[in-house]
């Protein structure tokens, strides 16, 4: 039996789009975390953007039929092993969406939480105004950085409501989480 | 630490944490959905529509963790029990009531939540603390959200600023019950599961209230500790959300979805 090269499983993973925003792929997004095989075992192991994306068991089924075939077992998981953050989204992942009208997360504003280390659960931790930055982003349509946040929550759990006050068109902006 | 490590008592009362988490986030989750279409505002039908999918999932999270540790299906968990058997804190035994009564539930809830998961994110329990830190990032946004609404209210003229205070004044004594109501919670710290007692976790989420409380002129926190904190008694407004989270279930309990 041909042995599985990692390149091509992260070719046919680079297939597999986004269902919710199919212009980037599950690469595009950072949402794979671990790729393993032996000859025999594929498994993959894919982030969730949000716990509470009604997409995550699309998306696992969605690779899952992707990789079929590859391999004599293939195994598909979701897992909280680290937390998703969007500063995962590749440059090139950042540059699709822009060019399809969406704003991508800005980098370094992403919420400071979760874990880190020597972290002892006992610390206190300012209960609001946590985001250091108010989400703010250029308009992906004509580049202004004259844009207002409309609304934190969005259509989705991943997006954020913009209007551009220059070309006056609404945008969303993929959340910084 | 896995699941298998965990011994009898510590458990159990682990189970108790993860039921009492799972239900708050899946009660408030429901009461605040009936908002969509008739907030005041558009951007507050989206944004609590937002807001409840977030802890309809954490909830769904919960569960999940829970069937792990126990053994059952986190979908039987969520919408096969009884009334009575549900565990969430009596905070979220009341209906949406008005935007200003909400916006104080929702402010309580998600501060006490907040307090909550900073205790857990470094449990020794290692799904747990991976998905508290996964969640604990979301909750920024609400309460980033829900801190600015607050302000809005007490600070927009007489008729929010009132009914934002007399919400608060009825809803304090229930808010408590969030962070209190789990026996054993000594055994859970002693085992790394949780950083410190919940008791604490209480103190540290007040002491971090207090401030803002007092610089808005809204009311502090009473000094009783709560009693009879997550059921079984349950007033029919519960009584009426879960035959309205439940009917879908219920209307044929052995379809497959």
């Amino acid at each position: 039996m041909r042995t599985l090269s990692g390149t091509e499983v992260w070719e046919a993973l680079a297939e597999v789009p986004d269902p919710e925003i199919p212009v980037v792929s599950v690469v595009d997004l950072g949402l794979v975390h671990a790729v393993e095989h032996d000859g025999e075992r594929l498994r993959v192991e894919l982030l969730p953007t949000f716990v509470g994306c009604p997409a995550l068991d699309l998306i696992r089924r969605s690779v899952a039929e992707r990789l079929a075939g590859m391999a004599p077992q293939v195994e598909v998981e979701m897992t909280f092993a680290v937390p998703w953050t969007s500063d995962r989204i590749t440059d090139e992942g950042r540059r699709k969406l822009r060019e399809s009208g969406f704003a991508p997360p800005e980098k370094g504003s992403e919420p400071a939480f979760g874990r880190r280390p020597g972290d002892t659960g006992r610390q206190s931790r300012p209960l609001f105004s946590t985001i250091p930055v108010r989400p703010s982003t250029t308009c992906p349509y004509c580049g202004s950085a004259d844009t207002s946040l409309e609304n934190l929550f969005g259509p989705t759990l991943c997006r954020t409501l913009f209007w551009c006050n220059r070309c006056r068109q609404p945008f969303e902006q993929f959340k910084a989480i | 630490m896995t699941a298998q490590a965990l011994d009898g008592p510590v458990r159990t009362a682990l189970a108790d944490l993860l039921l009492a988490m799972a239900d708050d986030e899946f009660v408030i989750g429901f009461w605040d959905s009936e908002w969509t279409g008739i907030a005041p505002i558009l951007e507050e039908d989206v944004a609590f529509a937002s807001l409840a999918q977030d802890e309809v999932g954490h909830a769904q999270a919960l569960y999940r963790l829970l069937a792990d540790l126990e053994g059952g299906d986190p979908d039987e968990l969520a919408f096969g029990r009884r009334p009575e058997e549900y565990r969430h804190a009596r905070l979220l035994d009341h209906p949406r009531t008005d935007w200003a009564f909400s916006v104080a539930r929702r402010f309580l809830y998600d501060t006490a939540d907040a307090a909550r998961l900073d205790a857990l994110v470094a449990s020794a329990h290692a799904p747990l603390a991976a998905v508290v830190a996964k969640m604990r990032r979301e909750e920024t946004y609400h309460l980033l959200h829900m801190h600015a609404w607050l302000e809005r209210l007490a600070t927009g003229g007489q008729e929010p600023r009132s009914r934002l205070v007399a919400a608060m004044e009825r809803l304090w004594p229930d808010a408590l019950c969030v962070l209190a109501g789990i026996e054993g919670d000594d055994l859970l710290v002693e085992a790394g599961v949780l950083a410190e007692p919940l008791a604490a976790v209480r103190r540290r989420w007040l002491a971090g209230l207090a401030p803002e409380l007092e610089r808005l002129g809204l009311p502090p926190a009473p000094a009783t500790p709560p009693t009879r904190c997550r059921g079984p008694e349950r007033p029919d407004d519960f009584r009426w959300l879960w035959e309205q989270f439940t009917m879908v279930r219920r209307s044929d309990p052995e379809a497959v979805w």
